[in-house]
């Protein structure tokens, strides 16, 4: 196979071989589930009001046109949290008697081909009396707002409340109060492939296998059988290519239980492929989010005290499984980031609108709790006449473990490193001499910083602390070395672009002496794959990773075993490696291959010492680890036009042991990429009426290539012990840390101006109202 | 995301796509060209077309030809025929400049400039090239032949004084004179977006002072047009930074700006005026 993998003598883990799952994707050769022919397509007839109630359904003669009626015994889609003063509420598959926001599903069309299902579905009425709709979270919790759910009295779903014992005391002490109004609009994450879904009945079994473009084929597997009503084991899930993920996908998704219910139901295979506008209007929304944010600072401009309000719009319905706590909880737990505070106070809610459902996108809260974090250091900064960088330095922490106000235990980080790698890397001195001489002619330059903790690789006490009824968080892997020599790891995450195929090779690699081309990773297949939570909150690479050198491990010890008997040598003498067992210090070897086909044929040989077969389990349940980041950005401002081009952007990281430095590059970028999108571009817009102005991707607006500067990454490793492979994740960090320094950045640019952006995205128009503003009042 | 059914007819002839068009234009029949606009349009299924008659097989309706006087551009000149100049005049690297701003590639070499025109996206730099240089627009029928001046031919976001049976079969471009100075500018969120504004101009010089000045401005009313106030700014003046931010803020006080959720009007006059004054200096250097 292809030469870069191959080497002898040097470690897989930490060299940046070529992706082994990219030949396939880069020439076409990608199976993907929209590819997947069908007898029946379906088309969902979706609401277009935002809150009213269905008064009829009138559908043309002879059509199939599934509605609520028809689902009867099919449960709602209800997650549970058992915390926060949680008020369940329940999703029905197909809006029933009640819609609650523009683009819920209210009818399945099913016709014998797309268009066919597309034309029936533009023949059916659904006359609904209208009520006036709530779309932003604040009016939601105006007292006698109207109620999106009874079970949930005020539209608050949820409340988390946290109160250090000695928060007044030392808010009384403060020398300064620095205070924040920051508001984040509602983002959606925009996979390159939206959703998809194909069902198909086997006539000889019954089974229903779904092919879907999910992050989470198992628990997939798990709730639907459970809203069904039906045996597990009577549906596949598959995964196969998943075009982005981003979070949208890990949740359960009505449109999928009514595939698998028609694939039953018509004994055939069903097939539905969302189109874009689908994808903005009702697929899963995030990051919309109001937070007043409140440091208290002594005389040295030591963080002592933090208070946070924090309002995230969480839409019309609770995501499953990970609830409409995601972004509430999330922002609570992780506020204080990476500094020193060990007094804070924060209320967190989650309130209910007449919106598009909240669910996970990259970075989850943390993009919007740091850039509101990092604003504020940044106004404190001002407040004390320090800079940037000096009142960084003096609350970073900088002892481990280090235990925050919430209770999250910090392992080994390097979050005041990488804050000097970052300051010395991009030349600040020199920097602010061509801001000043920019100013000068009139061009306005900003330089802005953001550091930032990261929390990934959580296994199941992580998430049980949430309270959910779902509780993620371990995973296994299966590797077996095949009786020709090849290897299988068999996982339970399930990749989407996130390289594990690789990766996993390559520590599975280094374990058992075999290049890394002749290793596969299956996953994404419930009757293929062990029992795993999937891919999300970048996990896979620290749990999976963990799992395979569990199991490589044991495997390890086996081929061993294996090779003292057949070489005669002793245990302690055989060395593995390339892809040979060796006596250490002779020129007696075997090739694996050999000895695993004496492992399957020629069992008898090794007299009940050694079990037949050569397959290993490995399952890991990590406790969690932070990794770290410095991003500065530096900017350009229009100050005509309110224009943002980020001129360049430097990261100094820090994600423990790297496995695969080029992998590890290409998360920062694609992270980095979403991050601009969210600081200067990306909003979803509702009118007055509830309908979304911004459901085509001319008017809602992922960067482009043009708008990604030349990314400079700077990586150092601080191995973690919270983690066996000593790697930590880094999926999320490029989103989280980019909106931050840009809008640091916006606010140094302006600064002669006297104005303040604490909004996202930062767009032209908004810079623009600003500098009116100040213009008018100067 | 899948059009509703159309019958898509095919003509080998002018003559043949006329009679077509008659036949099917009151059964909501439309032109099909480039299909840049309209085939979005119809995947959304906010136009449902019965009929497309597909000019794209009839010979002749892809030529660009100057007599000298007028350039004139059929009804298939693809936006990318214009990536390199047409003409041996300022109009040619004036249309060339202009192209390379029309949304991205793959796009510039199907979309037509008459498509565009047709179109009238108020965002479009084909109208705004059609309505700064006061082009002429030939539109056929069974019923005959009219030429509209652009002064009538754009009457607001996406409507012209084309009829239903009425294809555009040119626009005629009056060639410049060979010391015309021009400049665009336009605004956009992102590269290749629509422009929420868009500014042309063209001026000669006569004694160091500007003379024949035309200053177009699009994407931010309806239609793109000529502003006759920022002009009588610039007639009779030496080219520089204060005429030009003078000529500016004429036309951003004389437009009666779109706005939209995003877009104040206020916004869109601060754009206008940016868009102006960079158009302006562009064409002085």
């Amino acid at each position: 196979m292809t030469a870069h993998t191959k080497g002898s003598g040097l470690k897989w883990v930490g060299r940046a071989i070529r992706r082994l799952e990219d030949p396939a994707l880069v020439t076409g050769r990608g199976h993907f589930t929209a590819d997947l022919l069908a007898t029946h397509w379906v088309r969902f007839v979706r609401s277009a009001v935002a809150a009213g109630k269905i008064t009829g359904i009138g559908a043309p003669k002879d059509a199939m046109v599934v509605t609520a009626a028809d689902l009867k015994g099919v449960k709602k889609i209800t997650p549970l949290l058992h915390k926060f003063n949680y008020r369940p509420v329940g999703q029905p598959i197909l809006a029933d008697s009640v819609v609650r926001f523009v683009g819920e599903p209210i009818a399945a069309v099913v016709g014998l081909s797309e268009e066919a299902a597309e034309d029936i579905a533009d023949l059916v009425d659904v006359a609904i009396d209208e009520t006036a709709p709530l779309t932003d979270a604040r009016e939601a919790l105006r007292p006698r707002a109207p109620q999106i759910h009874s079970e949930a009295p005020g539209n608050v779903i949820l409340e988390g409340r946290h109160k250090t014992p000695d928060f007044d005391a030392a808010w009384k002490r403060a020398a300064k109060i620095v205070k924040l109004d920051a508001r984040s609009h509602r983002q959606n994450a925009t996979p390159m492939e939206a959703r998809a879904g194909h069902a198909a009945y086997d006539v000889s079994t019954g089974r229903i296998t779904l092919t879907c473009t999910t992050q989470m084929p198992h628990l997939m597997r798990t709730a639907i059988a459970d809203v069904l009503g039906m045996p597990e084991s009577d549906l596949r899930v598959i995964a196969p290519d998943v075009g982005g993920g981003f979070g949208q996908k890990m949740s359960l998704c009505a449109e999928y239980v009514v595939l698998v219910w028609l694939a039953r139901k018509l004994k055939s295979s069903v097939a539905w492929t969302e189109d874009r506008r689908e994808n903005l209007i009702a697929s899963f929304h995030s990051r919309d989010q109001y937070i007043t944010l409140e440091g208290a600072f002594d005389k040295n401009a030591k963080l002592i005290a933090l208070r946070a309000d924090i309002v995230a719009n969480i839409g019309a319905y609770s995501c499953f499984p990970t609830t409409a706590g995601m972004e509430p909880l999330m922002a609570m737990a992780e506020m204080p980031g990476p500094y020193d505070v060990q007094q804070y106070e924060c209320l967190a809610r989650g309130v209910l609108t007449n919106t598009c459902t909240m669910a996970a996108y990259r970075g989850v809260s943390r993009p919007v709790i740091t850039f509101t974090l990092e604003r504020l250091m940044d106004k404190a900064a001002s407040a004390f006449a320090l800079d940037p960088i000096d009142i960084r330095r003096r609350n970073l922490i900088g002892k481990f473990p280090y235990t925050s106000a919430m209770g999250l235990v910090y392992d080994e980080a390097s979050y005041k490193e990488t804050l000097e790698m970052a300051v010395k890397a991009i030349g600040l001195p020199a920097f602010r001499i061509r801001q000043k001489a920019a100013r000068a002619k009139g061009r306005h330059l900003g330089i802005g910083f953001a550091t930032f903790s990261e929390r990934t690789g959580y296994g199941s006490p992580a998430f049980a602390a949430r309270g959910m009824d779902i509780t993620p968080g371990w995973e296994t892997v299966i590797v077996t070395v095949d009786p020709s020599g090849f290897v299988e790891a068999r996982i339970g995450s399930s990749p989407h672009g996130q390289g594990l195929r690789t990766t996993l090779a390559q520590i599975i690699a280094d374990e058992i002496g075999v290049t890394p081309d002749v290793i596969k990773v299956v996953h994404g297949d419930t009757d293929t794959s062990p029992y795993g939570w999937g891919t999300f909150a970048s996990r896979s690479l620290v749990i999976s990773g963990g799992a395979s050198l569990i199991a490589a491990q044991k495997l390890r010890i086996k081929l061993i075993k294996i090779a003292s008997h057949m070489l005669e040598a002793a245990v302690g003498d055989i060395v593995l490696e390339n892809g040979m067992a060796k006596v250490a210090g002779t020129d007696r070897s075997i090739s694996i291959a050999k000895m695993a086909r004496e492992a399957y044929t020629q069992t008898h040989r090794f007299k009940g010492e050694i079990e037949p077969g050569l397959t290993e389990t490995g399952t890991y349940d990590p406790p969690g680890t932070f990794s770290n980041a410095c991003h500065v950005a530096i900017v350009e401002v229009d100050v005509e036009t309110g224009r943002v081009t980020v001129e360049k952007f430097l990261v100094a990281e820090d994600a423990g042991k790297i496995i695969n430095p080029m992998i590890a590059a290409g998360q920062v970028h694609g992270g980095i990429a979403q991050g601009i999108g969210n600081a200067l571009l990306e909003e979803i817009i509702y009118d007055e009426s509830g309908g979304i102005l911004t459901a085509n991707l001319a008017d809602y607006m992922p960067p482009t290539a043009h708008e990604i500067p030349e990314i400079e990454l700077h990586h150092t490793e601080t191995p973690s012990t919270n983690s066996i492979t000593k790697a930590k994740g880094l999926g999320e960090g490029g989103c989280i840390g980019a909106p931050a320094a840009i809008v640091n950045a916006i606010n140094d640019a302006l600064s002669p101006f006297g104005v303040q952006i604490d909004e996202i995205p930062a767009t032209p128009q908004r810079i623009r109202a600003a500098l009116r503003q100040a213009e008018k009042t100067a | 995301m899948k059009p509703a059914a159309f019958i898509r007819h095919v003509p080998r002839t002018l003559d043949e796509a006329l009679k077509i068009l008659a036949q099917v234009a009151p059964h909501d029949g439309r032109v099909l060209a480039g299909g840049q606009s309209l085939v979005p349009i119809m995947a959304f299924r906010l136009a449902k077309p019965a009929h497309l008659v597909d000019i794209n097989e009839i010979e002749g309706l892809d030529k660009i030809v100057s007599d000298g006087k007028t350039l004139s551009i059929g009804a298939c000149v693809r936006h990318g025929a214009f990536h390199k100049s047409v003409v041996d005049n300022p109009l040619g690297k004036l249309l060339s400049f202009v192209a390379r701003h029309i949304a991205h590639y793959p796009i510039r070499m199907r979309g037509t400039y008459c498509g565009s025109l047709a179109h009238a996206d108020p965002a479009s730099e084909w109208c705004l090239t059609a309505a700064t240089l006061d082009a002429v627009m030939v539109a056929k029928s069974m019923r005959g032949e009219r030429l509209i001046p652009a002064s009538e031919y754009f009457e607001g976001i996406m409507a012209t004084a084309l009829t239903e049976d009425e294809l555009l079969t040119q626009a005629r471009l009056p060639l410049l004179a060979g010391d015309t100075k021009f400049g665009f500018n336009e605004f956009n969120r992102r590269a290749g977006d629509f422009a929420l504004a868009s500014s042309l101009v063209t001026y000669r010089l006569q004694g160091g002072k500007i003379i024949e000045a035309r200053v177009g401005v699009g994407g931010a009313e309806p239609s793109p047009r000529r502003i006759l106030e920022a002009e009588a700014a610039l007639n009779g003046q030496t080219p520089g930074e204060v005429v030009f931010r003078t000529a500016a803020v004429a036309a951003a006080s004389a437009i009666d700006a779109l706005e939209d959720h995003q877009t104040s009007a206020a916004y869109r006059r601060d754009l206008v005026r940016a868009v102006v004054r960079r158009a302006l200096e562009k064409s002085s250097t």
